[in-house]
């Protein structure tokens, strides 16, 4: 037994320590280098915050240009597939501009009568400071699921901004750089949202699965919640607003899962808007 | 004259082409998420650094190896290392089956590959979970190892083309 175990040894010992051909540094010098990096990044060490931050100011701009090529095959296949559902979507958008239209008119009167009923009980409007910007990396991980965007500190983005789609919530700002920032989606296994499920106004927190869907946590009367009950952003903790929209519930069968399906498509995401939104008393 | 200095830069970059290959992918990530796979994910520089660190060693040079893993960090959001150090694990594991092997088999390095992701995904996973909190499906860890296994038969074969072309015979 003992020669085999030298043999492991020996193998593992010039495996690790022994500097190979054509080889500038030795395997355990860089891995004892990787562990201290990550040690420091544990603790916030600052030139381990300086690396960061320059490492990620040339890798987001490199990798935007390098994944030129397969956002355009990305950009074909979608066309492509468009193309072949576009007749009977066009039957599908005319029914529901009719309908949309109508409800739009409603929609206009309950505004205005919300804002008067707001001022006669003195109370809190938001106003808001928009940043449009552009989505340069969509990389999804096991751990993350996030965006870069191409305004960063510079154009004054700041961290906990809420991130739109249109008119719908796709996340916040968790990270950013001076002409950088990192958005995480609601699709994330970090991500936790207090929100207003309606019609029946429960309060409770949308966290993301990893998945495509999101999923309510801590109600206790699940049953109350119907399928296709529209899932609100509730405005608890300043966070967000009160009001965005962010999806609709789908329960399936025999489970008592409250599944949420986000209004917008985070696959798709090109464009978003970048919003701080302040409380302005009336 | 000039026809043979455009040999020869060519002939660079094809023998720096695991390199080039490794930096490009950490950059963009062949992730498809286009498509909309549900359960379908798979770790390419994982495949290119076991087999170039294995049948040529000096093509890729772990100095670039720490760089690219950085790189990764940054692109995906991980914490900065984590990526560095799991492709230097990848590395280890195949300079220590390169010093065990006399008689190199694909099969042999195909399961041993199997292993060497298993232990270096697991260090990393645990790392991030318990060191920096980070909560993991592990549903879409597990598929991910195993297209990664699976995918370097495929990837094996087209790395031993492009080795036999650039290099000229394997040893292996």
């Amino acid at each position: 037994m003992q020669p085999s175990r030298d043999d492991f040894v020996i193998a593992v010992r010039s495996a690790f320590l022994k500097k190979e051909n054509k080889q500038k540094f030795s395997l355990i010098a860089l891995i004892l280098l990787t562990i201290t990096i990550l040690t420091l990044g544990k603790f916030n060490f600052k030139a381990v915050d300086y690396l960061k931050i320059s490492l990620k100011e040339v890798a987001y701009r490199s990798s935007f240009i390098v994944s030129v090529p397969e956002n355009l095959v990305k950009d074909f296949y979608q066309k492509t597939k468009t193309h072949f559902s576009i007749y009977d979507e066009n039957i599908q958008l005319k029914k529901d501009l009719k309908k949309q239209l109508s409800k739009s008119y409603n929609i206009e009167f309950i505004l205005a009568e919300n804002k008067r009923l707001k001022e006669t009980i003195d109370d809190l409007d938001y106003f808001s400071d928009e940043i449009v910007a552009k989505v340069l990396l969509d990389k999804k991980s096991p751990f993350l699921q996030s965006v870069i965007v191409n305004k960063g500190s510079k154009d004054r983005v700041k961290i906990g901004m809420a991130v739109l789609d249109g008119d719908y919530l796709v996340g916040k700002v968790v990270d950013v750089t001076y002409s950088t920032a990192r958005i995480l989606l609601l699709t994330d296994l970090n991500s936790k949202i207090p929100v207003d499920i309606l019609p029946n106004n429960i309060k409770s927190i949308l966290s993301g699965t990893g998945q495509e869907n999101g999923i309510i946590q801590y109600v206790k009367i699940e049953n109350v919640i119907e399928n296709q009950s529209k899932v609100f952003t509730s405005g608890a903790g300043d966070i967000f607003k009160p009001g965005i929209p962010v999806g609709e519930i789908s329960k399936k069968i025999g489970s008592s899962e409250l599944n949420v399906n986000f209004y917008s498509d985070f696959s798709q995401l090109r464009f978003v808007k970048l919003v701080l939104y302040k409380k302005e008393e009336n | 004259m000039s026809e043979l200095g455009r040999f020869n830069y060519l002939k660079v970059i094809l023998e720096k082409g695991p390199i080039i290959l490794l930096i490009v992918s950490v950059l963009n990530e062949f992730d498809f998420n286009y498509l909309n796979l549900k359960y379908f994910s798979f770790n390419f520089p994982f495949i290119l650094i076991y087999y170039w660190s294995l049948k040529r060693s000096g093509s890729v040079g772990y100095g670039l190896i720490f760089l690219s893993g950085l790189l990764n960090d940054v692109v995906i959001g991980l914490p900065i290392g984590l990526s560095a150090l799991s492709y230097l694990l990848i590395c280890g594991f195949s300079a220590y089956l390169r010093n065990i092997t006399l008689r190199p088999s694909l099969i042999k390095d195909w399961f041993f590959f199997g292993l060497a992701i298993l232990v270096v995904n697991s260090i990393s996973y645990v790392i991030a979970s318990l060191f920096f909190g980070f909560e993991i499906n592990y549903p879409n860890v597990l598929v991910n190892i195993l297209f990664t296994f699976l995918f370097y038969i495929i990837f094996s074969n087209i790395f031993d083309y492009y080795h036999r072309l650039v290099f000229g015979a394997l040893n292996a």
